[in-house]
């Protein structure tokens, strides 16, 4: 198959593309590009990191650089839900890193993994900025101000059983 | 020249003068601020009474935080906020009563006892509406600047000024401006470090979130006294809101003509762009910032060169804080004369703050440089769990200050005096149920994982120390170790080659300093005395 026939004529090749346009394909937009392709894909797999360098005329192997170096950038596809521990100074006092080694535990992931079946990523971010929260969990882009590990599993079960699991 | 008034300016006190402010932080969005705006909206929208969306007013930890503010009685804060009981406290005043029900003392001291230059009109005005930005003063700093001042007297007013960098560094902001203004080369960049990668720091979050149109007009008006026509904003990524509020801001701006080509009709051009972070601590350090924004890996330089000399594109570049952009409109507002009228002399102006941890009331203050720990920590309340151990300022660059010196004045050089430094502005108070090993770990911990490898004493140094620091944390340390570990951070702190690398040790020298005694415990005991690391003779708290 003509990978780039398959690129054209999807929707979210076709919504990068236009990012890629608004930047000019200016070198110096590739972390704004890497950051548009992550909303479109939720990851960023080998090909769109080589159509991005294809693109911007960067050897791959620089695309595919600043995409590891960066915590923001996934290189693995993502779990079907999320769930975000803060690890700042706030939230490790107030229990954060407790809780994200208990989480880790119950739902057997390790920090940064996801579940074998792709039900489940757990990550942990250095300092969300809302202190005052603390210990702050985010499921799902929601966020969960003083968590504790009871609510916080129960949520996430609900989620996961909630699923559809039809195709 | 004319300043153009602002146009469809919305009625802000009507309805037998009730005007509702409602926080729109994120902190405050966490907690249902949104459901609290609507729910008042939905019941009073028809009626005559203003109720506003704003920017963040200060205590974080109480919200959803409203305010009341009506004609004859005192303005009220409200904590903790529900939709429903937002809605029964509007309807008791306008039955012209004043709840008591989630009131703040009208003396709050978080809130009375602050000095807001920075922040002024943080949680007053509509971060997201341009006309509320200007009804308050925005950009008439700029129109004076533009229109009445030169460059040269621009900087010389900003060096009078005092103002030093409020990225932590402490370097003369007129200096620096003065060194760009006068770099030779036909294209200047200007850019905003809002890459608030601190734990423990939201400063410019508040800022960007609650006021973006204060850092666009600092901004500008640094780009028209150093002679640069673009400028650039770093957000860190983990800020969608800031980045969000930002980004419409500039779009507004431009369509009034504030921003973008031939500003106010005065022929000067000046353009922003946002550059969003993608998750790397090294990026608060300017040279690994300059990479990041033109696309590369953000890692660190050597300097000098510095960015004034040679930076974005190898042009010159001036690197400023958002809190440092936050304080320009004020200076030129009101004279170098009045910022140095507050903070104490060699500190002029205010710093904000952000605090949290163990006191009662976390959140951002603003107090004058100077004043003294003890007195940050009566206005948020004191002390919560216990009694006072340390605070930690300077995020992972930083140190700790004990309880025997809770009288120091908050400014840059009594803080490196105490071995830690003034930071970006992250406070976190510590109780006596924290354990201060347990913390350098955490900071080492953060470091190792922050360090960009492009340098060996950061990239294996924050490695080894993060190991004797497990091996201290789990009872399996020797005396042997924690003398390596103090020559070990020593020897990065010499030889680190950019600032992440040297500051990584100063959390646990400073902790040494302190509370040497307490390593000591876990390795000649195997005790953790707050009960914190996990190790033989140490009851597990949970």
């Amino acid at each position: 198959m003509n990978v780039h026939d398959s690129h054209r004529a999807d929707d979210r090749h076709r919504a990068l593309e236009r990012v890629m346009q608004q930047h000019r394909l200016r070198p110096d937009s590739l972390i704004e590009i890497l950051h548009a392709a992550q909303r479109q894909f939720g990851w960023l797999d080998r090909d769109v990191l080589g159509l991005i360098a294809a693109r911007l005329r960067l050897p791959p192997s620089l695309v595919y650089g600043v995409a590891s170096f960066y915590h923001a950038f996934r290189l693995e596809p993502p779990g079907r839900h999320r769930c975000t521990v803060c690890t700042g100074t706030s939230c490790h006092l107030k229990g954060g890193s407790r809780l994200l080694q208990q989480l880790e535990q119950h739902f057997g992931i390790a920090c940064g993994a996801t579940a074998p079946d792709g039900s489940l990523t757990l990550e942990n971010v250095r300092c969300l900025g809302a202190c005052g929260l603390a210990p702050l969990i985010v499921i799902d882009d929601e966020a969960c101000p003083h968590a504790s590990f009871g609510p916080v599993v129960e949520r996430l079960t609900a989620s996961l059983d909630g699923e559809d699991t039809s195709p | 020249m004319k300043t153009p008034e602002p146009k469809n300016e919305k009625p802000t006190v009507c309805g037998g003068g009730l005007k509702i402010s409602v926080c729109l932080g994120s902190p405050c969005l966490a907690s249902g601020a949104e459901g609290v705006l609507r729910a008042l909206r939905e019941a009073w929208g028809e009626k005559p009474i203003a109720v506003i969306g704003t920017g963040c007013m200060g205590p974080c930890s109480r919200g959803p935080m409203i305010r009341i503010e009506r004609d004859g009685y005192p303005t009220a804060y409200y904590e903790r906020m529900t939709p429903q009981a937002a809605c029964t406290t509007v309807a008791a005043y306008l039955a012209g009563a004043a709840p008591e029900q989630g009131r703040l003392a009208p003396d709050f001291p978080f809130i009375a006892l602050q000095t807001r230059v920075v922040l002024e009109q943080c949680g007053r005005i509509d971060p997201c509406d341009l006309n509320s930005a200007r009804a308050a003063g925005g950009y008439r700093a700029l129109a004076h600047a533009i229109g009445k001042m030169t460059p040269e007297q621009i900087c010389c007013e900003i060096g009078a000024s005092g103002l030093r960098g409020r990225g932590g560094g402490g370097y003369p902001t007129g200096t620096k401006w003065e060194l760009v203004r006068a770099a030779s080369g036909r294209r200047k960049y200007v850019v905003a470090n809002g890459d608030e990668g601190d734990p423990g720091a939201f400063m410019d979050r508040t800022l960007m979130e609650s006021d973006p149109h204060r850092l666009l007009e600092g901004m500008a008006i640094a780009g028209y006294a150093v002679g640069a026509r673009d400028g650039f904003i770093f957000v860190r990524g983990e800020y969608p809101l800031a980045a969000q509020r930002l980004g419409a801001a500039i779009v507004d701006a431009g369509k009034a003509g504030l921003l973008g080509r031939n500003i106010l009709g005065s022929g000067f051009s000046f353009r922003i762009r946002l550059r969003i972070g993608a998750g790397a601590f090294v990026c608060g350090e300017e040279t690994a910032l300059m990479a990041s924004v033109m696309g590369r890996r953000g890692q660190p330089v050597i300097r000098p060169p510095y960015p004034a000399q040679r930076g974005l594109w190898g042009s010159s570049t001036l690197i400023n804080n958002v809190e440092t952009f936050g304080c320009i409109a004020p200076i030129i507002r009101n004279g170098a004369a009045w910022f140095r009228s507050v903070g104490t002399p060699g500190n002029s102006g205010t710093k904000v703050f952000s605090i949290s941890g163990d006191v009662a009331t976390e959140g951002v203050l603003e107090v004058p440089l100077g004043t003294p720990l003890r007195e940050l920590l009566a206005m948020a309340g004191g002390v919560s769990g216990g009694s006072f151990k340390a605070a930690q300022t300077g995020g992972a660059s930083g140190g700790c200050i004990p309880a025997s010196h809770m009288d120091v004045p908050v400014d840059y050089e009594s803080l490196k005096g105490l071995g830690t430094i003034m930071g970006s502005g992250g406070l976190i108070v510590m109780n006596d149920q924290r354990c201060m090993t347990d913390v350098a770990r955490f900071f080492m911990h953060f470091c190792q994982d922050e360090s960009c490898g492009k340098c060996a004493p950061c990239r294996t140094g924050t490695q080894q120390a993060a190991r004797l620091l497990d091996r201290i944390a789990a009872g399996e340390a020797t005396s042997d170790d924690i003398s390596q570990l103090e020559q070990l951070c020593r020897f990065m702190r010499e030889t680190s080659l950019c600032g992440l690398g040297m500051a990584a040790p100063t959390p646990v020298l400073s902790t040494l300093r302190w509370f040497r005694e307490e390593y000591e415990n876990h390795v000649r005991d195997r005790r953790c005395p707050a009960g914190v690391c996990a190790m033989e003779g140490t009851p597990c708290r949970d």
